[in-house]
């Protein structure tokens, strides 16, 4: 028999302070997301059409090297929430709902963090 | 003896699913999808970070017919989660739950996302010819 109370279970899972910050991030990127949306059309564009001296001249350029950073981690922030809430709906079991959560948290930080390192080296190397 | 028609609760093995479930699945799905796209775009950044050599076998690998329509598939799928996206947003302003309306507005992000996917597309054409 256990003497726990219903507090003792709760604490450690989470404070009830920032409960809706989360859902509020999920709306504040969506929105961003919306005109960066379309650089990423004209980003698939050079992708398909531009030589390889002026594909890093366009992403070398301030504007494209400014909003290709904004995307990326707005875009890699949006996608990491919003799997979040995907997983925690589908799996049940707390302890593989956390590491799933926590290691696509991660894999998505690590994906931001290789994508600014690329794009700074591809701007530098532009000259 | 006289058929009554009483109400049935849904057969599973025959329910199909209303037109505003089927969209609202598919911006999760479209969601999980394009989350997976992120690891292309890395991918191509790398590529273009690796050298002019393996910049142009990258492009000449999404030239390709088949891996274009994957791609055009992808971008249809960033538009319907943008279109559907915007509707989320009206949702969590307190408007557009009006249930008349909730199949109008249906066909207009479906109408709008594949408008915006044909106008990228014109665009890349005209883009790939200057």
């Amino acid at each position: 028999m256990k003497y726990q109370t219903p507090l003792a279970k709760a604490h450690g899972l989470g404070s009830a302070k920032t409960g809706t910050h989360h859902w509020w991030m999920q709306r504040v990127t969506a929105v961003a997301l919306i005109p960066l949306s379309f650089w990423v059309i004209l980003f698939i564009q050079q992708l398909f059409h531009a030589s390889y001296p002026e594909m890093k001249q366009w992403l070398s350029s301030p504007f494209n090297l400014g909003l290709l950073l904004s995307w990326a981690f707005v875009s890699f922030y949006h996608a990491a929430i919003g799997l979040q809430v995907v997983i925690e709906d589908y799996l049940s079991p707390t302890w593989l709902k956390i590491t799933i959560v926590w290691m696509v948290k991660l894999a998505f930080l690590g994906g931001a963090i290789t994508a600014l390192v690329l794009a700074i080296r591809i701007a530098v190397s532009a000259g | 003896m006289t058929q009554r028609t009483r109400p049935l609760s849904p057969h599973l093995q025959v329910y199909r699913l209303p037109l505003t479930a089927i969209v609202s699945i598919l911006h999760r799905m479209t969601g999980v999808l394009l989350a997976a796209g992120l690891v292309l775009f890395v991918i191509c950044l790398a590529q273009i970070e690796a050298g002019s050599s393996s910049f142009k076998a990258m492009q000449s690998f999404i030239q390709q017919p088949f891996i274009s329509v994957i791609i055009w598939l992808i971008i249809y799928a960033l538009f319907f989660h943008l279109c559907h996206g915007i509707r989320h947003l009206f949702w969590d302003m307190g408007e557009g739950y009006d249930k008349i309306l909730m199949n109008y507005y249906l066909i207009l992000e479906l109408f709008g996302s594949i408008a915006l996917t044909g106008l990228s597309f014109l665009f890349l054409q005209l883009g790939g010819a200057a």
